[in-house]
């Protein structure tokens, strides 16, 4: 017990989780916006934009994550001198933001368009009988019925986007999947309860999320 | 603030009295092989009050649909107040809000409160300011009879309430015409009349409407004109008292035997 509660003096576990809780918070946002923007696209009358959002989805979702933020790192910042930050470590933080949230925002994209499918046609075809023109009638009536919709599927995406956070880990960023890999290496003694130190940090952080999502779409669900 | 006497003309010129308000030339659409609109041909006046009946498949839901162009044509003119029908964007979002619409399904919506449904076209298509919509929306909501249910969610009224609801939603953007498609069809029995007496009440203000329904009651309180429907074709048209007592056609007499049967 001594030698396990050792680990934790020798290397701070908590700060760690903060990088990834950080890097979760940051990826939500701007995910959600580029997510929005996309899901706006696809479901606009204008082909080309519904092109674009499909075509970017199809991208995204299928490139492996880790493949996106090794891009960031080795092919944007290393041969391209993409730079976000003059500060070293906070240029990898931010690029790695950059790659979660360009990953996810396929996702986001799509747990809005299911949530576009719960409402009914009836609501788009009110919307435009009195004269709405599509982005008003999106802002207005489409889209916040849709995202109450899609608070389950968007829940998923969080809880997603929080484990996948730990693929930072690839783009240099020092966060928790990066710690433990240090760890395991000089505490080779203490391999098991490092791996389920880790493990039950996430679970302790992703519970909430399910909670919370499964709470708020029933709570906030449109009664029809 | 100077009027442009120029403008005045050209509208004064473009909206002589004698002009139908809505005007439809040799519209034909498809669904698909099934030709649901055969070259329809119709003008409806300034107040005049025209019901639209006909079997199911008969394409009179399709039509109503048109005149705001939630469904789209193959070809021919629609015209409302002079002007023809713009395909898309900004120009068929300004007509649409001069043309109200009431649903079978009601089509409130479901995210907002009775009031904000009323308001959201006067504040936002018509630039009004939240108070005075908020009067304007009121006074409608009184006049339907559910201005004690102005703070609640639709899915809290009963469907005839609902409907109410859509007709004074429709009026707040004080439109030149107003279309209903089947708005009792998904009503409970005892719904009907509150409905259908404030539709009646409309009429007699002197609105212009072009009603798809099957209420021969209505037809005959209100319409001045019924227009008979079958295989997208316009049938047989005539005052509501000569078209029930003495239709014409048999596709007429026929359907007439089969809804008046008991």
């Amino acid at each position: 017990m001594d030698s396990f509660l050792s680990l934790f003096e020798q290397y701070d576990v908590a700060a760690a989780f903060w990088v990834n809780i950080q890097l979760t918070f940051w990826a939500a946002i701007w995910s959600l916006l580029l997510g929005t923007l996309l899901a706006l696209f696809r479901i606009s009358p204008i082909a080309s934009l519904q092109w674009f959002g499909a075509t970017y989805v199809n991208i995204f979702r299928n490139t492996p994550l880790t493949i996106i933020i090794a891009f960031g790192v080795l092919a944007l910042f290393g041969q391209l001198s993409v730079s976000l930050s003059s500060d070293f470590n906070l240029n990898f933080f931010r690029l790695a933001i950059l790659g979660l949230s360009l990953y996810h925002a396929a996702f986001v994209c799509e747990a809005i368009r299911s949530g576009v499918n719960t409402v009914p046609l009836g609501q788009a075809e009110a919307a435009r009988a009195i004269g709405l023109s599509f982005l008003p009638a999106a802002r207005l009536v489409i889209l916040p019925q849709a995202f109450r919709g899609a608070i389950a599927p968007l829940g998923n995406v969080l809880i997603a986007l929080t484990k996948n956070s730990t693929v930072a880990a690839a783009g240099s960023v020092a966060e928790s999947a990066g710690l433990m890999k240090t760890m395991i290496e000089f505490r080779s003694d203490m391999v098991i309860p490092i791996f389920f130190t880790f493990a039950f940090g996430f679970v302790l952080i992703v519970i909430p999320i399910g909670l919370l999502t499964t709470w708020a779409s029933k709570k906030l669900a449109v009664s029809r | 603030m100077t009027r442009d006497p120029q403008s005045s003309t050209t509208a004064s010129a473009s909206h002589p009295p004698t002009q139908p308000l809505v005007s439809l030339k040799n519209v034909n659409k498809h669904f698909g092989e099934l030709h649901v609109l055969k070259d329809i041909n119709l003008e409806v006046a300034r107040g005049e009050v025209v019901v639209v009946i006909g079997p199911s498949g008969s394409g009179k839901s399709t039509l109503c649909r048109a005149i705001n162009r939630l469904e789209t044509i193959d070809n021919g003119e629609i015209r409302i107040d002079g002007k023809e029908l713009p395909a898309e964007g900004k120009a068929l979002a300004k007509l649409r809000a001069d043309v109200g619409m009431v649903f079978q399904s009601f089509n409130l919506f479901a995210h907002k409160s009775i009031l904000e449904n009323v308001t959201l076209g006067p504040v936002k298509v018509k630039g009004m300011k939240p108070t005075a919509a908020k009067e304007l929306a009121m006074s409608l909501l009184k006049r339907v009879g559910v201005d004690n249910q102005a703070q609640k969610l639709p899915a809290q009224l009963s469907g005839g309430q609902q409907q109410r609801v859509a007709i004074a939603r429709a009026l707040a953007m004080q439109p030149k015409v107003m279309l209903f498609d089947e708005p009792t069809s998904a009503l409970d029995p005892e719904m009907i009349n509150e409905v259908l007496d404030a539709m009646v009440s409309l009429a007699k203000e002197g609105m212009t409407m072009i009603v798809v329904t099957h209420e021969m009651g209505f037809a005959r309180k209100a319409a001045d004109r019924v227009i008979f429907m079958a295989d997208g074709q316009i049938v047989e048209q005539a005052t509501p008292e000569e078209f029930f007592t003495n239709p014409k056609s048999d596709r007429a007499k026929d359907f007439l035997g089969k809804i008046l049967a008991h």
